[in-house]
């Protein structure tokens, strides 16, 4: 199984943040991302993000690998979006500029060149910002982040669940997989597809059953410590702010609005180079 | 400082019927427990013990929906009123799933956890964590995951959970069920130490007697039924037939004690072997130990399974198997022990392909089966989980059971036809068109084997077959596997924890550390070896303590001879039971 | 609404859990490259037909939000959304269904589900999903309809079968038998 990204001790300006301040930081970076078609914008962050990337003491080669499975599926989408609808860039920025004919009706354009180039960017900006944040974050943080920004406690505990079993069902999830295996269930890429389900149902029903078992003694366990009964409740794990994340805060919020008093000032969130 | 002597729980005529259930499961129930009591609740399953236990954190009747009748008073309130909640201010409940009960993500935010749902101000929790920390030797694993820690270290983490609260009650749910016994035995002492410093009220609920007595406990409430039928101190119960009667297995150098024909009298103080009055009965002892046939080890026979010179590491860093090389023979039945991480399992994983090795040769009858895939292997070499949950993926008996032959092709009326066998040999055939879920553990147990058994493998590898069962269930298991021992030509590895099953049913013990073949011998020598339990975190038997201040030097082979003794007597047992039959 | 339980919560973090860790387990469909069916879709209905809407809506958007980060270090959110659609729509009818009683062995439960994972996988892919690619990323209309199709067509393909079996065989081990007798 693929490694999985997950929380890095150390000691870095970003990890020294509180959760707190990098999730809100990670929501309005995010909805930037999705929002804006700004082309300067979009570089701007890329750049920012790779200046994170080094301030966090993240090296190339923890990254280099997701780096490259993300690259192959954008690749495939970009080709997808030409292969679909060639001029999609000419609909939007509202001129022609072709640069070669490539086969019927598949002429290349610079701006469809240059609106590819965008959706690429666009997507390359979340990533610095999933990875720093879960690198840097603790993960007993988060709850009680989310708790923070909003989000009702029961439901921000249920994330410390998920990331609390995770490895245990991970784990449980091999040995089962193993043993059906011995008994001979596979989950091969052979056979009839109906077959192929059937053995995959062999194998996940067991999980599943042994799942929901552990879902009944976890809160048994959580009743008995008194989970639940009170409107709010109080955090071990979550760091006070310090005068750092008040102007990461500050920064982030600061830029969020400039972001989108550009985007949208003329009504339009693409950045236009085509007309002049 | 509490004051001695004063009732704090008190039981009167309590009676619990469950919604689900036309029988009652507590009847009529009178009892009182004094503040700085520690009281073991012994039962076997369906006894009402846990039942009884549910009732004081008030699971029972505020999760649990039921009839309730009788007057319950904890700590001067009635459960019932106050609420799980309410409760857990008073009663600090320790879970059996340590797993299961610890919740959050790291060591300080698990013992805070109770507190943050109070709403306890965060440095006020600092101070209270580090506290209990340190009582509890915890303090260098504060920011751990629970995977980084052995099983001891959880249960002290749910331990910490509760103490963190200031509880005056501390209830154990089955404490030892997941234990090594060397762990088990030091949790025995931690709750002794703590209940002494804090002065605190102790109900324990265990069915593993002689590991609880380790330390004094003050009563014994045995309860079958849903009725209590013994409140004795353990000295009286020890000397008492009762425990045998109900199911519960005394320790073994009573039961040693009762078979040399003493008759013991709760003036020797029999609840410590080490410091019982022997006096009495050695003399019965050495000649019952002279009087009984030698120990007769088996003929050695063909190879069934040979390691030899086995390594694997998952990184650099750590070989988790190192140089291991055995040779088990056909028709043997094997322990392999150890304490948790010392590679039992990735041993087992390694012989079932489930992991290539870095090194070494496994030979199954003499051949090499390093080019088996699992598959392949999986027809010579069964392995059996250790919950049956864990592999039952079929609704249905039949099919379940005739599921490894399906899937590999075989035609319909033939994998019903060896199912129906299969079935028979399990004592499960009257059940084939039965649901799975209308089983009991024990016959969900059954099932999974039998689904092994069907393949027709030379090596049955079992891991923990009775982890969490009482007495008859354990005995129930272990019979029908030494069952299948006789009707099969089969040879059987067992992966456990249990040292009575090791002694009682194994003709061979692997005892592994770090990674390493430690000793290889019988169960008798390896658990009368001081040094080698310590180093692979056993529990030395108690055959061995009894055999030395009787004056018997080979403690080895008094244990054999003993279980011997007692296997003849289990055979003529299972006769009369034919004979009626 | 009611209030959520612990048993809920827990179920939302165990949920989640699980759909984690099936993210990585697909069984491939040899026409498409590198689009398979995804078990975990069944796991997610499964514990949408239980435990009911919010559970179902919370994990499919964790799940499928957490299990994205930890695997590529990405967050596709146009696809994180229509997840919690499916979870939600399932679990609407989660009390009609009755699984841990029991009652999902019946034709007429097995249709009903069958007809709300539809209802909820067209909701979430063929509405939800396009409309978010497009507003996002302004990606290519009849492109973002097609895969929103295939999406629509393979999720409700694997829960049909494979979360229909798995509710089967949950409800016949967890609802109570009667006239069981041994036989010769």
């Amino acid at each position: 199984m693929s490694r999985l990204i997950s929380y890095e001790v150390k000691d870095t300006p970003v990890h020294r943040l509180s959760g707190f301040t990098k999730l809100v930081f990670f929501i309005l970076w995010c909805l930037v991302s999705g929002l804006t078609f700004d082309t300067r914008i979009l570089i701007a962050m890329l750049i920012l993000g790779l200046g994170i990337y080094v301030l966090a003491g993240i090296r190339w080669k923890q990254v280099s690998a997701v780096f490259a499975v993300i690259m192959f599926f954008m690749v495939l989408n970009l080709l997808g979006i030409f292969f679909f609808a060639p001029y999609q860039g000419c609909e939007i920025y509202g001129t022609r500029s072709e640069i070669v004919h490539l086969f019927g009706g598949y002429t290349l354009t610079r701006e469809q060149l240059f609106y590819e180039f965008n959706v690429l960017i666009k997507y390359f900006t979340v990533i610095p910002a999933v990875f720093i944040f879960l690198v840097t974050t603790d993960p007993s943080e988060l709850a009680s982040s989310l708790n923070s920004v909003g989000v009702p406690y029961s439901i921000s505990y249920s994330l410390e669940i998920a990331l609390r079993y995770i490895p245990d069902i991970q784990d449980e999830f091999t040995r089962i997989k193993n043993a059906q295996e011995a008994r001979g269930i596979e989950m091969s890429s052979k056979g009839r597809l109906m077959d192929r389900i059937r053995n995959t149902a062999s194998i996940i029903f067991p999980l599943l059953f042994s799942t929901m078992e552990r879902i009944d003694v976890v809160s048994n366990a959580m009743e008995l410590r008194g989970f639940g009964k009170k409107p709010k409740r109080t955090w071990y794990s979550r760091k006070k702010l310090t005068s750092a994340d008040m102007a990461v805060l500050t920064g982030i919020v600061i830029f969020f609005a400039v972001s989108m008093i550009i985007t949208f000032h003329d009504g339009n969130r693409f950045y236009n180079p085509f007309i002049r | 400082m509490a004051e001695r002597n004063s009732p704090i729980i008190e039981f009167e005529n309590v009676s619990f019927k469950y919604r689900a259930q036309r029988e009652p499961t507590l009847r009529d129930i009178n009892l009182t427990i004094n503040k700085g009591e520690k009281i073991l609740i012994a039962g076997q399953s369906g006894s009402g013990k846990s039942t009884l236990a549910h009732c004081l954190n008030a699971l029972i009747p505020c999760s649990y929906a039921g009839e309730m009748s009788g007057i319950l008073r904890v700590d001067g309130n009635d459960p019932s009123k106050l609420g799980v909640f309410g409760m857990s201010k008073i009663v600090g409940t320790v879970l059996q799933d340590t797993d299961g009960q610890f919740i959050a993500l790291t060591v300080a935010e698990d013992i805070s956890f109770a507190l943050e749902n109070d709403c306890v101000p965060q440095d006020e929790m600092f101070a209270t964590v580090k506290n209990v920390a340190e009582r509890l030797e915890l303090s260098d694993f504060l920011t751990n995951a629970p995977g980084e820690l052995s099983g001891g270290q959880k249960q002290r983490v749910s331990l910490g959970g509760v103490l963190a609260c200031d509880v005056k009650i501390l209830l154990f749910d089955e404490p030892l069920a997941n234990l090594d016994p060397a762990t088990g035995k030091r949790t025995i002492a931690l709750i002794d130490e703590i209940m002494k410093n804090d002065d605190l009220t102790v109900v324990i609920i265990e069915h593993r007697l002689e590991d609880v007595l380790y330390r004094d406990v003050d009563r014994v409430i045995l309860m079958d039924g849903g009725r209590i039928v013994a409140d004795k101190s353990p000295d009286e119960l020890l000397c008492s037939d009762l425990l045998i009667r109900y199911g519960i297995r005394e320790p073994l150098y009573i039961a040693a004690l009762k078979a040399a024909g003493a008759d013991l009298r709760s003036e020797s103080h029999p609840q410590h072997i080490e410091s019982m009055d022997l006096e009495p009965y050695k003399d019965r002892v050495r000649t019952w130990f002279h009087g009984m046939p030698a120990h007769n080890r088996g003929q050695a026979s063909e190879s069934a399974l040979s390691v030899e010179g086995l390594e694997f590491s998952y990184n650099e860093k750590r070989k988790v198997i190192r140089d291991v090389s055995f040779d088990i023979k056909k028709g043997e039945m094997v322990s392999l022990v150890g304490k948790n991480g010392a590679g039992k399992s990735t041993l087992a994983s390694l012989i079932c392909g489930f992991l290539k090795p870095d090194k070494g040769v496994i030979r199954l009858s003499g051949q090499d089966i390093s080019d088996l895939s699992v598959k392949e292997r999986g027809e010579h070499i069964g392995y059996v989980m250790q919950s049956p949950n864990q592999m039952i993926s079929k609704p249905m008996i039949m099919e379940e059971v005739g599921l490894g032959l399906a899937v590999r092709g075989v035609a319909q009326d033939e994998v019903e036809r060896r199912a129906g066998e299969i079935l028979k040999i399990c004592g499960l055939y009257p059940f084939r068109n039965w649901p799975v879920s209308a089983l009991s553990f024990g016959q969900k147990k059954r099932v999974s084997i039998a689904s092994i058994l069907i393949m027709n493998p030379d090596i049955l590898i079992l891991d923990e077959p009775t982890a969490g069962q009482d007495y008859m269930h354990y005995t129930e298991i272990m019979e029908f596997i030494t069952d299948i021992r006789r009707r099969l030509p089969v040879t059987i590895i067992m992966i456990t924890h249990d040292m009575h099953l090791m002694l009682e049913y194994t003709d061979r013990t692997l005892v592994l550390t770090d990674g390493q073949l430690l000793m290889d011998d019988t169960p008798a020598r390896v658990l009368t070896d001081e040094n080698i339990c310590n180093r692979a975190y056993l529990k030395r038997t108690s055959l061995y303590d009894l055999s030395v201040r009787c004056g018997i030097d080979n403690a080895g082979e008094f244990a054999a001879r003993f279980i011997d003794f007692e296997e003849s007597r289990r055979g003529e047992a299972k006769d009369v039971q034919t004979d009626i039959l | 609404m009611k209030k959520i339980g612990i048993k809920e919560v827990v179920a939302m973090g165990i949920g989640t859990a699980l759909f984690v860790v099936l993210t990585n387990v697909q069984i491939p469909i040899i026409i498409v490259p590198n689009t398979g069916m995804q078990p975990r879709m069944a796991v997610l209905a499964f514990f949408a037909a239980v435990f009911g809407p919010v559970v179902g809506g919370v994990v499919g958007f964790l799940g499928h939000a957490l299990g994205d980060a930890i695997f590529y270090s990405s967050v596709w959110w146009s696809w994180v959304f229509p997840e919690a659609v499916v979870g939600a729509v399932i679990g609407i009818f989660a009390g009609k269904f009755a699984v841990k009683e029991g009652g999902f062995t019946n034709a007429r439960n097995i249709i009903l589900f069958n007809i709300s994972q539809a209802v909820a996988n067209a909701a979430a892919w063929i509405i939800v999903a396009p409309v978010l690619d497009i507003l996002f990323y302004k990606e290519p209309v009849n492109k973002v309809f097609a895969q929103g199709a295939v999406a629509f067509l393979l999720n409700v393909v694997i829960i049909g079968i494979l979360g229909t079996l798995l509710l089967v065989a949950y409800s016949r081990i967890s609802g109570k038998s009667s006239d069981l007798k041994a036989e010769e």
